[in-house]
């Protein structure tokens, strides 16, 4: 007698149900403004002329390879993401949309947005674009995220090289303002990210991420918060006294850095219960506004530089 | 007597509204692809074959 009895088995296979608007979100497209605003003050204050067809190819190619960073990210993360209130509605982990078709997603765009910008700009700017990609997807998603507290501060490179790629795509070069400009992000992306952490500290320790609040504690992460303050209006009004930006930015650098300062110190302050709370997310969202205030200042100087021929 | 096919995938209504939501999408994408790259081919004239590096 068998012991297989004979059964049918049905192998339905799974038919994605996934809209458009999930592979949107794939590509996370709050970061993905950002980039493009900091790409497109990048190709502004390059030097020389830029045929408008090209720059908005690169920016295109630049928010598209941000994007796809974006999916490979909730790709390898769709653990984790599940497992933190603010992620676990992301397409992967709801449910929406398999980790198999965001990662094809992911990979189909890095492919696509690296080789038009290489073929059509040029391969400085496409090989700075795969960096980037690689930098955020392999660097710090898969490796820097889950291994050290110092995650966010290494890994911040990679938001803070979409101006690079678009100076760049512009001049086919590397200069010392776009090196500002990715100093300016990177050191303000560990205040940023860390008031963030502070408010979220649960989600981060429900899944085992080692952010700072969670391995170090809240009130060592409150005095790095300070120190890196600290060193972000410096090297962000540094610019001005340099010569490489006009006393119109400087200025401004300062009296948006001492905004951030003071947030920095409340957060430094205040430690318990709601004001620490209130006083992290404080910093977080006015740290959002410093970074595009001051580079719309930039962006709004080189209007004015190119418009006042016209009125003068 | 003829044998009866079987059904296969029947997709259901949603299943294929998002199809052919995403079927569109991937046209639009490709389209603006070759729009993007006809442009810079006439943007750059003969210069579309000097790669710098």
């Amino acid at each position: 007698m068998s012991i297989v009895e004979n059964h049918t088995l049905t192998l339905t296979p799974r038919i994605s149900e996934a809209g458009v608007a999930d592979y949107i979100a794939l590509l996370k497209p709050r970061v993905m403004s950002l980039v493009i605003f900091t790409a497109l003050v990048g190709l502004m204050i390059a030097p020389g002329h830029f045929h408008p067809v090209l720059a908005f190819t690169s920016i295109l190619c630049i928010a598209v390879g941000a994007g796809a960073s974006g999916a490979l990210n909730m790709w390898y993360d769709a653990d984790i993401d599940a497992l933190m209130s603010r992620t676990a509605k992301r397409p992967v982990p709801a449910g929406r949309v398999t980790p198999q078709e965001a990662l094809a997603f992911g990979l189909i765009l890095s492919f696509f947005s690296v080789m038009t910008l290489g073929i059509l700009v040029n391969w400085v700017a496409g090989g700075l674009l795969a960096f980037t990609i690689f930098f955020y997807a392999v660097v710090y998603t898969m490796w820097l995220k889950r291994f050290t507290a110092q995650n966010i501060v290494i890994g911040g490179a990679a938001g803070a090289l979409p101006p690079v790629v678009a100076w760049a795509a512009a001049t086919g070069s590397l200069a010392v303002e776009p090196i500002l400009l990715f100093l300016i992000i990177f050191f303000w992306t560990p205040p940023h990210f860390w008031a963030l952490a502070l408010f979220r500290t649960d989600d981060y320790a429900r899944a085992n991420v080692p952010m700072l609040p969670v391995v170090a504690g809240a009130n060592a992460t409150r005095l790095q918060i300070l120190l890196y303050t600290v060193v972000l209006v410096a090297i962000a009004a540094a610019p001005w006294p340099l010569g490489y930006f006009d006393a119109a930015y400087g200025i401004s650098s300062l009296a948006l850095g001492a905004g951030m300062l003071w947030l920095a110190i409340k957060v430094y302050r205040n430690r318990e219960d709601a004001p620490a709370l209130r006083a992290a997310r404080q910093l977080f969202g006015f740290s959002i506004l410093y970074l595009f205030a001051l580079f719309a200042i930039l962006l709004l100087e080189v209007v004015v530089k190119a418009a006042a021929p016209l009125f003068w | 007597m003829d044998k009866e096919k079987p059904p296969g995938i029947v997709l259901t209504e949603a299943q294929k509204k998002r199809q052919r939501e995403r079927s569109i999408a991937i046209a639009l994408a490709l389209g603006v692809l070759v729009v993007l790259f006809f442009a810079v081919t006439i943007v750059k004239g003969s210069g579309v074959l000097v790669r710098p590096m």
